[in-house]
């Protein structure tokens, strides 16, 4: 470390905003903080495109019901681990993956795709709304997966956008276009959609990273909302947005997990030189 | 540089003209076709067979209907398989199949039609013995078929990978990613794709004088000649009788009437689908 | 709430089990041959066409060889069959409609890309390219009654006077003949030339018009001496496309060129195109040979077709790769 002091101001820096912006923690969630069953087992997992290996012996835990937070610079292959949990890989030729990968006692790589899908969700960097309706868009994850009655879709459809946060803005306007939403609106549409087939696991790629600040603030606290329904695995470019969000981090350089710990101990006291560097913004 | 600025002005003036000199023969065949034709536009046109050569009167229903006729048939053997191949084309791809198809569509596209023509009489007129509805048909539908496909995949091609991404992520299959996102975001380029083709063989002639022939009464089911109004309009045209000269007038206006409308209205459905997207 | 995926089936009707049961893997394997099948019925089809042309011009070929390109008799009675009278008359069509509408189809492309208001130019190319959408037997009436009698009464005698020192305008104006086919080609090909001209010019970037602006070069002098050369590759692939249809026109050429298979050197002369030979005597041809001889003249016609398609395509991969590479070079 070439200068203690700007590296030890940072940290304070850092630890002031873990503290000062990290919203109350209602008490229900103590508990199943610390239960720490793992949802999603990563070990050793290698990943190639074609012959070049991209992700290296990747080994990571993701705790049920918590919210972990994949940071790193770009092409650091934080996205392109994410996209192996729902093997959405998979219409690349010559991409394949490698290792292990348990979604509770199932082995991802070999789940029947479209259970695995259910299982485990999916929201995109930009909200990508099908050219339907509102409702016809949360309803389609349901009309895939067999639940095709009016009224069991109607019900769903309904949770699920209260859930997204989004139901007293749209109840009214369901068979309006989902395209005349705005782009906040579309992408917790997008969330509502993805919820509405009870995955265990949301996966979400960079989820704000379109939007405006106030849009941010909107689905940030709705993803909290939404931790004692699902496991969450986000990935982000934005680090202050991991120290809001995020009960477990991990960071990734180079295609290999550099380390994983709880956010706190991340940002405050992180164990390797290259997560000091990359959180002290020596490098991005 | 006095004689530059010259020069700079006259080649303005120049191209000016050029672009105006293109734009007056459609201008001038619009005029002058209804000028000579919509006098001839009355409901014995639409409604009455062709009298016998030598009397007045008469219209040209029966090459209406018949060209209705051939462009059902063009479009049951042109449309679906057309589809579908622009389906494989932008969805499931590959290297060679799709070189090869796309190099062969858009080399039968370039055919002559009277070539085509001669095809649909090798394969449907000499087999059955005589002319037919269904040759002529066939015919327009070996053209339409190479439009459509090409059409089909540029407009599949052209809607967001993010849409295919967002139905696998809730576990969809492909086909039924497809089906219910793929084709409808497409479907409306897709369709005006379609139309326009269908004004394009509605026009042609040259295939159908040894296909579908021609028939001066109402066609007999579709194993048999049929009139259409292309042909009709050529026939009358080079015939001797004034009033052939008339209906053939006539006719043109209203082929020429149906062709440009469809064309216009095509081509602003689609600006304004494009324009939209620029948009978004 | 969070269920795994047998807890979502409880909910679901035995019919909607069975479906989610079954799965995707057979359907979108089904869906995939289906289409797949679909598209090759296009290669399918070509092939076809191919074949069906060679086999059906067997006896033509096989009786006459290479000479029926060159001979100059077209004589059903003796069935002495020789093509040169339409290879020529198609040509010299071909060639005049050309000599016509590349340089206005060239200068109206050049107005409408770097000259005219952006409004204007898209209004004006709108109603150009509805022009390529006009029939071709409307063509061929017009021609009947507006241009051949224009031909023989004004454009005509007006050409000999000036020019009649030429062979080509000598001899009697009878208002169709090749010129007058000429002229409704060009009419009907121009609109190719500027539509696809126009886009190329607009696709050559700005930096290039504006270096030479830079320069001190008048607005035509950027033009004509840096864009339009850079659009050379893609313009002259109109030309060849322009081409290709001249050649296969049928019904607009045959009413107005006097079907009269005979080479003369005068363009008011009536002459004979192989597509309209084709489209006049396909439905008279009485014996096989005769029928072989204009399916021959179809063959004749394809293979024009598969090396102008061949061209042009090479030329838009070319133009294609220099637009990557990125501009003029010095």
């Amino acid at each position: 470390m070439s200068d203690p002091a700007a590296a030890a101001r940072a940290r304070e820096r850092v630890a002031e905003v873990t503290q000062n912006q990290k919203p109350e923690i209602p008490q229900e969630k103590e508990p199943a903080r610390m239960r720490e069953i793992l949802k999603i087992r990563a070990r050793k997992v290698d990943f190639y495109y074609g012959p070049k290996k991209v992700l290296q012996e990747v080994s990571i835990d993701i705790r049920e019901k918590q919210i972990t937070a994949l940071i790193g610079p770009s092409g650091c292959g934080k996205t392109t681990f994410l996209r192996t949990l729902n093997r959405m890989y998979e219409t690349v030729k010559h991409a394949r993956a490698e290792g292990e990968l348990w979604l509770d006692g199932d082995n991802i790589l070999e789940l029947e795709l479209s259970s695995l899908r259910r299982r485990v969700g999916m929201v995109f960097q930009k909200s990508n709304p099908f050219p339907k309706s509102i409702f016809d868009n949360v309803a389609y994850g349901l009309r895939v997966h067999g639940i095709v009655r009016r009224g069991k879709l109607a019900e769903r459809v309904e949770q699920s956008l209260r859930a997204a946060v989004l139901w007293d803005e749209v109840k009214d306007n369901l068979h309006k276009p989902a395209l005349a939403l705005s782009g906040g609106q579309q992408q917790r549409l997008c969330i509502a959609r993805a919820l509405a087939i009870d995955p265990e696991v949301l996966l979400l790629d960079e989820p704000c990273s379109a939007l405006d600040p106030i849009s941010t603030a909107k689905i940030e606290e709705l993803l909290f909302s939404l931790s004692d329904r699902c496991t969450q695995v986000i990935v982000t470019h934005n680090m202050a947005q991991a120290a809001r969000v995020a009960d477990y981090t991990g960071f990734f350089l180079l295609g290999k997990l550099v380390e994983f710990s709880d956010t706190k101990t991340m940002f405050t006291t992180p164990a390797s030189k290259e997560t000091e560097d990359y959180i002290t913004g020596r490098f991005g | 540089m006095r004689w530059r600025k010259t020069v700079n002005a006259l080649m303005s003036g120049v191209t000016a003209a050029c672009a105006l000199a293109a734009v007056a023969p459609l201008v001038f065949l619009l005029g002058f076709l209804t000028w000579k034709g919509a006098s001839s536009l009355n409901l014995a046109f639409f409604t009455q067979l062709a009298k016998p050569v030598g009397e007045t009167g008469g219209g040209m229903a029966n090459a209406i209907v018949g060209s209705g006729q051939l462009l059902l048939l063009a479009a049951i053997f042109g449309v679906p398989l057309g589809l579908l191949g622009g389906i494989y084309l932008s969805e499931f791809g590959g290297w060679t199949v799709p070189f090869l198809v796309r190099y062969s569509a858009d080399l039968l596209a370039s055919v002559p039609s009277i070539v085509i023509g001669i095809f649909a009489y090798a394969v449907v007129v000499l087999p059955m013995g005589h002319f037919s509805a269904l040759a002529g048909g066939f015919a327009l539908g070996v053209m339409l078929l190479p439009i459509v496909v090409r059409n089909t995949e540029e407009f599949l091609r052209a809607v967001p990978v993010s849409l295919r991404e967002g139905a696998f992520a809730l576990g969809t299959g492909k086909w039924k990613t497809i089906v219910s996102v793929v084709v409808p975001a497409g479907l409306q380029g897709i369709l005006t794709g379609v139309l326009l083709a269908l004004a394009r063989v509605a026009g042609e002639t040259a295939p159908l004088l040894f296909t579908a022939f021609s028939n001066h009464y109402w066609a007999q089911g579709w194993s048999q000649p049929v009139a259409s109004l292309p042909v009709m309009i050529y026939t009358y045209a080079i015939s001797p009788y004034d009033d052939w000269h008339r209906q053939a007038w006539a006719a043109g206006l209203v082929l020429l009437g149906l062709v440009l409308l469809v064309n216009v209205l095509s081509r602003l459905v689609l600006a304004r689908k494009m324009a939209a997207r620029r948009l978004a | 709430m969070n269920k795994s995926s047998t807890a979502v089936l409880g909910e679901t009707t035995p019919r909607e089990r069975r479906r989610l049961l079954v799965g995707t893997r057979g359907v979108d394997a089904t869906a995939r041959g289906v289409t797949l099948v679909s598209a090759l019925s296009v290669l399918a089809v070509t092939g076809w066409l191919v074949v069906e042309l060679w086999r059906n011009s067997a006896l033509a070929r096989h009786a006459f060889g290479l000479r029926f390109l060159t001979d100059r008799t077209w004589d059903p009675v003796f069935e002495k069959f020789g093509a040169l009278p339409f290879v020529y008359g198609t040509l010299v069509t071909s060639a005049l409609a050309l000599l016509i509408a590349v340089p206005l189809g060239v200068g109206a492309a050049i107005f409408l890309s770097e000259l005219a208001p952006r409004r204007a130019s898209d209004v004006l190319t709108f109603l150009i390219e509805l022009l390529a959408a006009v029939p071709s037997v409307v063509f061929g009436l017009v021609g009947i009654f507006v241009v051949v009698p224009w031909v023989r009464t004004s454009l005509g005698p007006a050409l000999r006077s000036a020019l009649g020192f030429l062979p080509l305008f000598q001899g009697s104006i009878y208002g169709v003949g090749h010129l007058t086919a000429g002229l409704v080609l060009a009419i009907m090909v121009l609109p190719f030339i500027i539509s696809i001209s126009r886009e190329v010019l607009l696709s050559v970037p700005n930096e290039l018009r504006e270096g030479a602006l830079a320069l001190g070069s008048t607005h035509w002098e950027s033009t004509w001496k840096v864009v339009v050369p850079t659009a050379a590759t893609g313009i002259l692939g109109s030309v060849f496309l322009a081409l290709a249809r001249a050649l296969g026109e049928t019904m607009a050429v045959t009413m107005v060129i006097g079907n009269d298979p005979r080479i003369s050197a005068s363009l008011f002369a009536p002459g004979y195109s192989i597509a309209a030979v084709i489209a006049n005597e396909f439905t008279e041809a009485t014996g096989d040979l005769y029928l072989h001889a204009l399916v021959e003249l179809g063959l004749v016609l394809f293979g024009l077709t598969v090396v102008l398609h061949g061209l042009a395509r090479a030329l838009v991969h070319m133009t294609a790769s220099k637009a990557q590479a990125g501009g003029v070079r010095a």
